[in-house]
């Protein structure tokens, strides 16, 4: 019930919208505000009424009914420990983008909160699905949103950015409606079904090869909006183009999307195919971390330099969702803290691009060198700028260290080499970070922010709102552990039993 | 009443209080971090030296606690950190000699070294006080350190022993970095008579210091976040207790493999760690960034770059003496590299003119005596000279910021001399101090380098060799500058005029440092010495220290023979008072003898001043490098290939598009439409007796 609800209050909210009057923005900013967090109350239940004691059924706040009976569809809900954290992450997430737009946003307010909430409808959506048909749906819905969203309250180039951004996940996603729709005819062996625990069970039954062959499909959907390289051009003119509540939900939650879609499909769906495709994604994950932090190294635009350092953090998700040993035993150490560093991307990304929105704001510019030696000017901004770079860096206290640190330690114990070179993308991070730092806050004043404001209350709050949780997260990652731990131990064992078959 | 105390001591009040020492600096930096601008100044200068004074006490509380149970471990755990299958990680803190030593030092010193900074982050005009704008921010990050060094070393796991590695790392980033909005400060050449004078580059802004600072010490991390994989890895567990259990059940058989030329797991690990200690405790290659972290506020060089973060390398080996005495391969290595930094560093020190970084090298250098010591197993020495080391550079960093804060910031030994008569209390301490680093006899320093050498001649000749060149070059840079600045004429008239004695809240920490690096000493009396003279005193920090020490097999301890002790330690005692008499000759006696020294050997001086141009060294081989690929990637790969590919296939699209332009009208929901209708397609076929061929199946 509360899931359902979670999908309807935005809808209401959208819809709602229509009727108030174009000309009292503050109303529709207030009145869109209220319903994303209305929307968060309502998902912070999930956290408090979690059962976390393991039992055979795996999903939580379940809810299934029949949609389309006669084909075997279902309106079949539910979560667990991998997309808990996501949706509170997501609710939270949009209640703040709606909050940061107020000043950002000007011309057809209107529309753009009614496509905000539809977008978090969307999201929540690919999250609670427990059936294919609905997943699906969800999953192509979250595209037109921030398609729009880009395309029209975006910068100069934001038609390009926008189109590329659809070709490029629609591209993706064909592959998988096809080997989707295999999977449903495929069904529990006898009648075809798109629910997502029955698929699941009857796995085993698809042979090898043809898990193989699905598992691309659907993993090249996922890889593109993860994104894994080299698949991620797509990214930067996005975020570059998209307003900085776009660029929040984009990096936040939209490129999760991904990754939790591996966990929850890909690797479930087809068990027997994770081996065999397992090395390349790793190697790509590496390659992703150590090429998108050396990539941001050399951006004169600070969003483009968030937008890279995303491609090398997500590779850290995927590197300790793949991660396996030369017997295809997975580190449930690393799937968890991947779990855990999706979380810790969106809130600590989220934060940088928010910070960035609030520079934009001021002096309508993202080029580093209209900055330097800022903090001064503004020593609230630069405190909380500094926080989240720590965040995003991995220093311990944060979120980002646990995620990251137990990523890598899981990868370590699964496949050294890789662990090595991924370590390496520690330092190269610590580098451009501290580099768009300094070239921001330090050094002597640039004259053109002679007149730069400091943060407003409102301001200082989503900042405040955003590195709370960030240390929670640092100092007892445990609480989140609790809940993840079983979901991937799980996935663990699924693969296992797979590997078990496949040997034979 | 002795009643009354052993029932104080068997509550163990203050050992289970111990996370309270980490939590008093935290709650001060809380506190001024917040609220800090609003309560003034007073308030902030108030505030943080309470905090870390009252962590000294609770750590005295512990360390007498520790005594009373004979050196015993105990563990104080708070909470799980994180538990995922059959990893587990707990926030617990180690109460035992180690720790204890390390906590009185870092809130011990800590504590002077925050009294002075109320004072010197001040400025006095003319009867009025001018706080520096950021007094707050800096007693903030200050406390925050502390809080974090105690995070290091109160750990009971390698995990929390790495959290508190990246934290004072962010704190010495901050630090360094404090008076962010400086730029690049050029130097004067440094002048010859009659020769041709020596450019020096210009010293790093210290924004740009702290960044190399913090990027520097990630790349030892790397190594040391290897290391601790490989020990969860291999052991699975990453506790202290079982850890160090595990492996000394077997530590005979390591010792034994890697003396037979085998590279064993334990090796592996203790090489790991030890490229993270390279880095924190700026040994070669990775000390490049110690000496532009000059570019901080004096008290913070003092307490991060020379007392206590610098030393946490020390302490990692020292706390995991049972890895490394279990890779003699390892410590031969460990051993070497302190060998050769101590001299390399000690060579660059001879002729810096910034008084900062002739201290700075120096620190590198008595670090790498530190790590010869730990390198060869005398870890007890190691950690002696660990803490009197704290105490005389301490005392030395402060005077050298008294200097500078009644210089107005000048710190260019060029521009001082005679100092002596307008800072009598500066210039004692700072003798007492010089004293201490020099090793002159009976100083805290001497009977702490001593002990080094001794042991390392045990174990070899050669390194004893070039600890004992290192000293005496030690002796003659430290009195170089001291003569420079402080005795002589005035070479800045002007400057001089200006100086005047600094106040209480500096000398006062000046003069405890001071007595501490004279009487520091009688940690670590010589006892095989004493004893060969018929005195029976024991070494008070080697028993001290026994319990945190594990002996791997029942080798015979088998000390120098008397007369070989009492060679070594005339010897070096004999060169340290020579090497200063050499420095007085140079710059009190004669001054024209370093002018022609360097003008005939310009060269060399010339690489000593540029220091070997290992940084423009770094800049060409991996840093720019770096950057270049980093374009090229950026350029090439992202800009011309991928996106000439994706850009490529959409235009192709779209050429067919055209074709198609009836249905085409830049309406995306059109074309969600047109996907929407295809995938209806593709059901209905599927269901209205479309099949999948055979083969799929």
């Amino acid at each position: 019930m509360i899931l359902t609800l979670l999908l309807v209050v935005p809808i209401i909210g959208a819809v709602s919208l229509i009727f108030l009057p174009r000309e009292n923005k503050q109303l529709i900013n207030w009145f869109a505000f209220a319903f994303t967090l209305v929307n968060f109350a309502i998902s912070l239940p999930l956290y408090f009424l979690y059962d976390s004691t393991p039992v055979s059924e795996g999903y939580r706040f379940a809810l299934k009914v029949a949609w389309i009976p006669s084909l075997n569809i279902y309106y079949h809900i539910g979560i667990d420990g991998l997309s808990l954290f996501l949706i509170l992450l997501t609710t939270f997430l949009s209640a703040i983008s709606v909050l940061s737009s107020w000043s950002a946003i000007d011309e057809q307010v209107k529309e753009y909160m009614a496509l905000m909430l539809l977008l978090e409808t969307a999201v929540i959506g690919v999250f609670i699905s427990l059936d294919l048909f609905l997943f699906y749906l969800f999953w192509e819905a979250s595209l037109i949103p921030m398609a729009l969203l880009i395309g029209r309250w975006g910068g100069k180039d934001r038609i390009y950015a926008s189109i590329k951004f659809i070709i490029y996940t629609m591209a993706g996603s064909a592959l998988m409606l096809v080997a989707a729709l295999v999977v449903y005819t495929w069904g529990d062996g006898v009648n075809p079904t798109s629910d997502l625990p029955t698929l699941v069970a009857h796995s085993h039954l698809i042979s090898e090869d043809m898990q193989k062959l699905l598992f691309f499909a659907f993993i090249l959907a996922f890889s593109v909006k993860v994104p894994l390289f080299p698949l991620h051009t797509w990214l930067p003119a996005a975020h570059v183009q998209a307003p900085t509540a776009g660029s929040i939900i984009l990096a936040g939650v939209l490129l999760k999307l991904g990754t939790y879609s591996m966990m929850r499909f890909a690797i479930p769906l087809f068990p027997k195919a994770v081996a065999f495709w397992s090395p390349l994604l790793v190697t790509l994950a590496v390659i992703g971390i150590l090429y998108g932090a050396l990539v941001a190294l050399v951006q004169d635009d600070v969003k483009k330099l968030v937008a890279y350092s995303s491609v090398a953090h997500m590779g850290f998700v995927v590197l300790g969702i793949f991660v396996m040993d030369q017997n295809g035993t997975m580190s449930q150490q690393a799937m968890s803290a991947a779990v855990l560093q999706m979380v810790n991307h969106g809130l600590s990304t989220g934060m940088l691009f928010f910070l960035v929105g609030v520079l934009y704001e001021r002096r309508h510019t993202r080029d580093f060198s209209q900055y330097g030696g800022i903090w001064v000017k503004v020593p609230v901004f630069g405190t909380f700028f500094i926080l989240a770079a720590f965040s995003s860096v991995g220093l311990p206290g944060l979120n980002g260290f646990v995620g990251e640190f137990l990523i890598l330690m899981g990868t370590f114990s699964r496949n050294p080499i890789a662990a090595l070179f991924a370590t390496f993308g520690i330092v190269l991070a610590a580098w451009y970070i501290l580099t768009a730092v300094r070239k921001i806050l330090f050094g002597p004043l640039n004259p053109a922010n002679n007149d730069l404001t400091d943060m407003t209350p409102r301001e200082i709050g989503i900042s405040l709102a955003f590195i709370i949780p960030c240390f929670v997260i640092g100092f007892f990652p445990n609480f989140l552990f609790e809940i993840i731990n079983p979901s991937t131990e799980n996935l663990a064992s699924l693969i296992d039993t797979a590997m078990l078959i496949v040997s034979k | 009443m002795i009643g009354n105390w052993q029932s104080v001591i068997d509550k163990q009040r203050m050992t289970n209080l111990i996370w309270l020492v980490i939590a008093l600096p935290l709650a001060g930096a809380l506190f001024n971090g917040i609220f800090g601008r609003r309560v003034g100044y007073q308030v902030v200068a108030k505030v943080a030296p309470t905090m870390v004074f009252l962590a000294f006490l609770i750590g005295l509380g512990g360390a007498f606690e520790t005594y009373a149970r004979h050196g015993k471990a105990q563990l104080v755990t708070l909470w799980t950190w994180a538990e995922i299958g059959e990893l587990n990680i707990p926030i617990s803190f180690l109460v035992d000699p180690l720790s204890m030593t390390m906590v009185l030092v870092i809130t011990g010193v800590g504590f002077l070294i925050h009294i002075y900074a109320t004072d010197y982050m001040v400025h006095h005009h003319h009867g009025e006080t001018h706080p520096d704008r950021d007094f707050a921010r800096f007693f903030t990050f200050l406390n925050l350190f502390i809080a974090s060094m105690l995070v290091l070393v109160l750990g009971d796991n390698y995990l929390m022993m790495f959290i508190g590695w990246e934290l004072v790392g962010a704190c010495s980033y901050l630090l360094i970095g404090f008076w962010h909005d400086r730029g690049d400060d050029p130097q004067p050449a440094i002048e010859i008579e009659g020769g041709e004078a020596v450019q020096v580059a210009p010293l790093l802004s210290p924004a740009a210091s702290g960044m190399k600072a913090f990027v520097v010490n990630r790349i030892g991390d790397v190594g040391f976040a290897l290391g601790v994989f490989l020990i969860w890895t291999t052991f699975g567990t990453l506790q202290f207790d079982q850890l160090f259990s595990r492996i000394a059940s077997s530590a005979e058989m390591y010792r034994e493999s890697a003396l037979h030329g085998e590279f064993t797991v334990i090796s592996m690990i203790a090489l790991l760690l030890f490229i993270g200690a390279m880095g924190k405790s700026a040994q070669i290659p990775l000390y490049v960034w110690l000496p532009d972290a000059m570019a901080g506020p004096t008290p913070v060089s003092a307490l991060i770059h020379a007392a206590t973060m610098v030393t946490a390398g020390i302490y990692m080996i020292v706390r995991s003496n049972i890895i490394y005495t279990s890779a003699p391969n390892v410590s031969f290595l460990v051993a070497m590299v302190g060998a050769l930094t101590a001299f390399f560093a000690a060579t660059i020190a001879l002729v810096q003119v910034d008084l900062k970084r002739v201290l700075a090298y120096s620190t590198v250098s008595q670090l790498g005596y530190m790590f010869m010591a730990v390198g060869v197993g005398a870890y007890t020495a190691g950690m002696f000279h660990l803490v009197t080391h704290a105490f005389f550079k301490a005392c030395l960093f402060l005077g050298a910021g008294s200097v500078m804060h009644a210089l107005g910031d000048v710190i260019d030994i060029r521009r001082m001399g005679g100092l002596r008569k307008k800072m009598p209390h500066t210039a004692m301490t700072f003798y007492l101090g010089g004293l201490a680093l020099a090793g002159f006899p009976l100083t805290a320093g001497f009977f702490s380098k001593d002990e080094i050498l001794a042991k390392t001649f045990e174990y070899s000749p050669m390194l004893w060799g070039i600890g004992i060149v290192t000293a005496g070059m030690t002796a003659f840079y430290t009195f170089r500058a001291i003569f420079l600045a402080f005795e002589g004429e005035p070479r800045d008239q002007e400057l001089y005029d200006h100086a005047h004695e600094n106040r209480l809240a500096v000398t006062a920490p000046l003069w405890i440092l001071a007595v501490l690096a004279i009487f520091g000493g009688l940690l670590g009396l010589p006892a095989p010495l004493l004893h060969g003279v018929g005195i029976d005193i024991p070494h008070a920090m080697e028993n001290w220290l026994h319990p945190v020490i594990q002996q791997v097999g029942h080798h015979e301890v088998h000390h120098l023979p008397f007369i070989t002790e009492l060679a070594l330690f005339l010897i070096s005692g004999f060169l340290g008072v020579a090497s200063i008499g050499l420095a007085y000759y140079f710059y009190i006696v004669d001054r024209s003898i370093p002018q022609n020294l360097a003008r005939s050997t310009h060269p060399i001086f010339a690489l000593l001043v540029n220091k070997y141009y290992i940084d423009e060294l770094y800049n060409t081989v991996f840093v720019k490098p770096a950057l270049t690929l980093s374009n090229t990637m950026s350029r090439g790969i992202d800009q011309t290939l991928i996106d000439g590919i994706v850009d490529g296939s959409a235009y192709g699209i779209a050429e067919l598009g055209k074709y198609l332009s009836q249905l085409q009208n830049g309406f995306i929901s059109r074309y969600a439409l047109a996907t929407f209708i295809g995938v209806l397609f593709l059901v209905g076929y599927f269901f209205l007796g479309g099949q999948f061929p055979n083969w799929i199946y």
